[in-house]
């Protein structure tokens, strides 16, 4: 079951070597998105997450906010 | 939106999932950076004056006045001890009575505006308004600096002149 996180423990994640993806649309993650982080869209996440994340670390996910 | 892409990558077999659920909106209201073509935009909580004189409720007009003064401000933010706005003095409110404690004085609950926002938004907002200044925050409440107009419209106006110049040499 996904863990749910605040911004202190998504920092100290990070900075153990968690992967970070955005994922919402490439043009809201292109005007602005967290250090490092990837995009993989909700709608491509499928095709996309497999290849392009190692999972054997941490991933953290987010959007927007939490709606 | 997160949750769903948390689960689903659980099902693809990855272990170690987690949901930053408050997401991009809380980590730039921390004031926090980001990368992206936004990114090098000035923003409230860049041109805010963090060095901007506070002071706690207890505290009587008078010496929070001459404070502000010795720091070339006229304005003074209150807070808590989480430093947590709680009221604003601006000119007016520091040229009241000397005696008066500052839970008096103060203008209590003012308006607050996160680190994010455009700077050329803010610089709209406070002149339209007729603001001098605006306590910029976190989204818990903690004091980031004061947006002081002057330094947000000199801030827009120069994005702008920048905006020009990119334009022009753009031009075949």
């Amino acid at each position: 079951m996904p863990q749910e996180i605040d911004r202190e423990e998504v920092r100290r994640l990070v900075d153990e070597g968690a992967q970070l993806v955005e994922v919402l649309p490439a043009n809201e993650y292109a005007e602005d998105h967290l250090p490092g982080a990837l995009n993989f869209p909700l709608r491509r996440i499928e095709a996309e997450a497999r290849d392009g994340l190692d999972p054997r670390r941490p991933v953290i996910v987010y959007c927007w906010d939490s709606a | 939106m997160s949750p769903r892409a948390a689960w689903r990558l659980e099902s693809f077999g990855f272990t170690r999932v987690y949901d930053y659920v408050a997401g991009k909106l809380d980590w730039m209201a921390a004031g926090l950076p980001t990368e992206g073509t936004n990114a090098e935009r000035p923003r409230a909580g860049d041109v805010a004056r963090r060095d901007v004189p506070t002071c706690s409720l207890d505290e009587r007009l008078g010496e929070v006045r001459e404070r502000a003064e010795a720091a070339g401000f006229d304005a003074c933010v209150v807070v808590n001890d989480e430093r947590v706005v709680l009221g604003l003095l601006r000119k007016k409110e520091l040229e009241a009575d000397a005696s008066l404690p500052i839970e008096a004085a103060m203008r209590p609950g003012p308006s607050t505006f996160r680190p994010f926002v455009p700077i050329e938004e803010m610089a709209r907002f406070l002149t339209h308004h007729d603001l001098a200044n605006a306590p910029i925050t976190t989204s818990d409440g903690r004091l980031v600096g004061l947006l002081r107009r002057d330094d947000a419209v000199r801030a827009a106006e120069r994005l702008d002149a920048e905006g020009a110049d990119r334009r022009e040499n753009e031009e075949p």
